[in-house]
């Protein structure tokens, strides 16, 4: 009989403290899938956040360093420079990446690092109980923006993937979700091809995941997951925002240099 | 064979010999020659350098390449300093070692670019959020810079703490003659903590995250215990003149140098002043002010800043003697004769009080 699904030997066999119909779990169990199928548990080293994921190293049976909030591509950038043969990413949310590491993230592409970044956006900030983050869409009801956001006292959502797609240095930048089973499967290979780049040194790749929070978006699951394609999609189409070969200098003298692995690919 | 260089360009010298292969570091005066040095160093010897968007990325790369293994430093001026306490609060918190220079500048807020010692309490205190300290050493010459650098570096690793070497425009930039002949590379240490792949061995993680109150009590205590051992084995300082002064200086730094420049004129004219130099900052030598208070009644603290060090003084004597102060704030550098003018009004008046040495 085929296997058609198996719960990767690198998620540890732990509870997730995620709420019902988060989507941080999916992504979670991606992360491992890709990492185990490419065989880079042994030079993985994963930069975790502040926020709903930052509990992720007690699921990863892979090397995790906890980042300050909004840190993550800084912490990144440091590891992988000094240890250009190992593969890093960071787990970022929309408030840890759009708010307050904006400068960091947008830096990072900008030198074009050779690191890779989730990108989680559920369009609030989950962990502090639902209020306004940087994604969050125009009159959407968060416990800051109680009347909806208003775009002339709160701005309007940020789009990460678009802004960084001006940056010479950000080579992949690749926008999906994980509210159904065909995208689910895409968001994995968006992953896999993220760490691909990486390995064959082509600088900055960022997969941004739309994900549902259900719990502060005051839905059901299902329709937390049809949502997203009703409304989020709208703001945030998913697709391929950027793919290049490599920024305005050869990627051989990319920071960081090409990283070893065995690279199998995963699709 | 001596060279003459700035007190930052041999800082750098002094960190690449250290074996310091990852230098991340955001433009700020009085410290730029640092950040220069590294950038063409870091070129011909093989290690990182990146000019940071920030002094918060830049701490971070070091948090970054800390946990690799790799001997990491960054360096700022005063207000960059406190955009740095975050990263070095976790630094401390994750027990990664660092080195952090801060070539302090008058302030608060923007300030000036000129010397001060108005950061003692910034250092001294952790810093940052949190229960934590890092050991602070104060050199107080180019030369001394050379020696203090290897020790920061190893106090770092041996410790798993982060460290600071705080010295002030004057220090960063003054061009003395430096020799290097006999800095030594300090011993790398058996790191069992790093991240580098979990390759033949369990996945690791660091993190500071202790949701359980009762091991986040323990990991302060742990800490705690940590810090208690620097102060029993880590504290440095320097005497000149003790072993008959009726009073004693104490200074740190740059402004050491302009006490002893002080002194030296007191002692032409029969003042008999000393002067005890801390040399770390954080642990303070309180045991060697006491045990000069069993002696000497008269201490006489001089900082470039409204006063910030001579509380630890008064912390360290107990009561044990007069404390007398003198600061210069807002970047202003005294020459050693106005010191010697207000240490010797603050003698003869002591003097004068009937207060002589003890024995």
């Amino acid at each position: 009989m085929k296997t058609v699904y198996k719960r990767p030997k690198l998620l540890k066999e732990a509870h997730f403290h995620y709420c019902p119909g988060c989507g941080h779990g999916i992504v979670n169990r991606l992360l491992m899938e890709v990492i185990e199928e490419m065989d880079l548990q042994e030079s993985a080293i994963c930069v975790a956040p502040a926020g709903c994921g930052m509990l992720l190293y007690n699921y990863f049976e892979i090397d995790v360093l906890e980042s300050a909030h909004g840190r993550g591509a800084a912490v990144a950038t440091g590891i992988k420079r000094a240890r250009p043969q190992s593969l890093v990413f960071s787990y970022q949310g929309d408030g840890d990446l759009a708010a307050i590491g904006t400068a960091e993230g947008f830096h990072a592409a900008n030198r074009g690092e050779n690191i890779s970044v989730i990108f989680v956006n559920n369009g609030v900030y989950g962990m502090t109980g639902g209020q306004m983050a940087p994604t969050t869409l125009l009159d959407q009801v968060t416990t800051t923006t109680p009347e909806g956001r208003d775009p002339v006292l709160a701005g309007h959502p940020v789009r990460i993937c678009e802004v960084f797609s001006k940056l010479d240095g950000a080579t992949y930048l690749e926008r999906v979700a994980v509210n159904k089973p065909a995208a689910v499967k895409k968001t994995k290979k968006a992953i896999a091809k993220a760490f691909q780049r990486q390995l064959d040194g082509l600088g900055f790749s960022l997969v941004e995941i739309l994900a549902p929070c259900p719990t502060n978006w005051k839905m059901g699951s299902i329709e937390s997951c049809q949502w997203i394609d009703e409304v989020m999609c709208k703001e945030f189409p998913l697709g391929v925002v950027k793919e290049v070969r490599g920024g305005d200098r050869p990627r051989a003298e990319a920071p960081g240099g090409a990283a070893t692995g065995k690279g199998a690919s995963c699709s | 064979m001596k060279r003459l260089m700035s007190g930052n360009a041999a800082l750098g010298e002094a960190a690449v010999l250290s074996g310091c292969t990852c230098y991340f570091g955001y433009p700020i005066t009085p410290q730029n020659e640092l950040t220069e040095y590294m950038a063409r160093r870091m070129a011909t010897s093989g290690g990182v350098f990146i000019q940071s968007e920030s002094e918060i990325a830049a701490i971070n790369m070091v948090l970054g390449a800390s946990v690799t293994g790799a001997r990491a430093m960054t360096s700022s001026s005063s207000p960059g300093i406190s955009l740095k306490q975050e990263g070095i609060s976790y630094l401390a918190a994750d027990e990664l070692p660092a080195v952090i220079v801060n070539m302090a500048r008058g302030g608060p807020g923007m300030g000036n670019i000129s010397p001060a010692q108005s950061d003692y309490f910034q250092a001294t205190r952790g810093g940052g959020h949190g229960d934590y300290k890092t050991i602070v050493l104060a050199p107080g010459s180019v030369q001394e810079l050379t020696e203090i650098v290897p020790l920061a570096f190893d106090l770092a690793d041996k410790y798993r703490n982060p460290v600071i070497i705080l010295g002030d425009g004057m220090l960063g930039q003054m061009m003395e003659p430096v020799d290097f002949d006999n800095l030594q590379r300090p011993p790398d240490y058996e790191k069992d903590y790093t991240l580098t792949g979990a390759k033949e061995r369990p996945a690791r993680k660091i993190h500071s995250l202790i949701f359980d109150t009762k091991l986040q009590e323990e990991h302060n205590w742990k800490l705690f215990r940590k810090f208690r051992l620097m102060e029993q084995n880590e504290v440095r300082y320097e005497t000149y003149l003790t072993d008959d002064a009726e009073m004693i200086v104490i200074a740190y730094g740059f402004g050491a140098r302009i006490a002893k420049g002080a002194i030296k004129r007191l002692r032409q004219e029969n003042l008999k002043v000393g002067m005890i130099r801390p040399v770390t900052l954080w642990p303070f030598p309180a045991k060697a002010l006491r045990d000069m208070a069993k002696t000497v009644n008269d201490f006489f603290v001089f900082e470039m800043s409204t006063g910030q060090m001579v509380e630890d003084v008064k912390l360290s004597l107990e009561g044990r003697g007069h404390v007398h102060f003198y600061g210069r704030p807002g970047g202003v550098v005294p020459m050693p004769i106005e010191l010697s003018r207000i240490i010797a009004r603050h003698y003869i008046q002591a003097q004068a009080g009937g207060r002589r040495r003890k024995r």
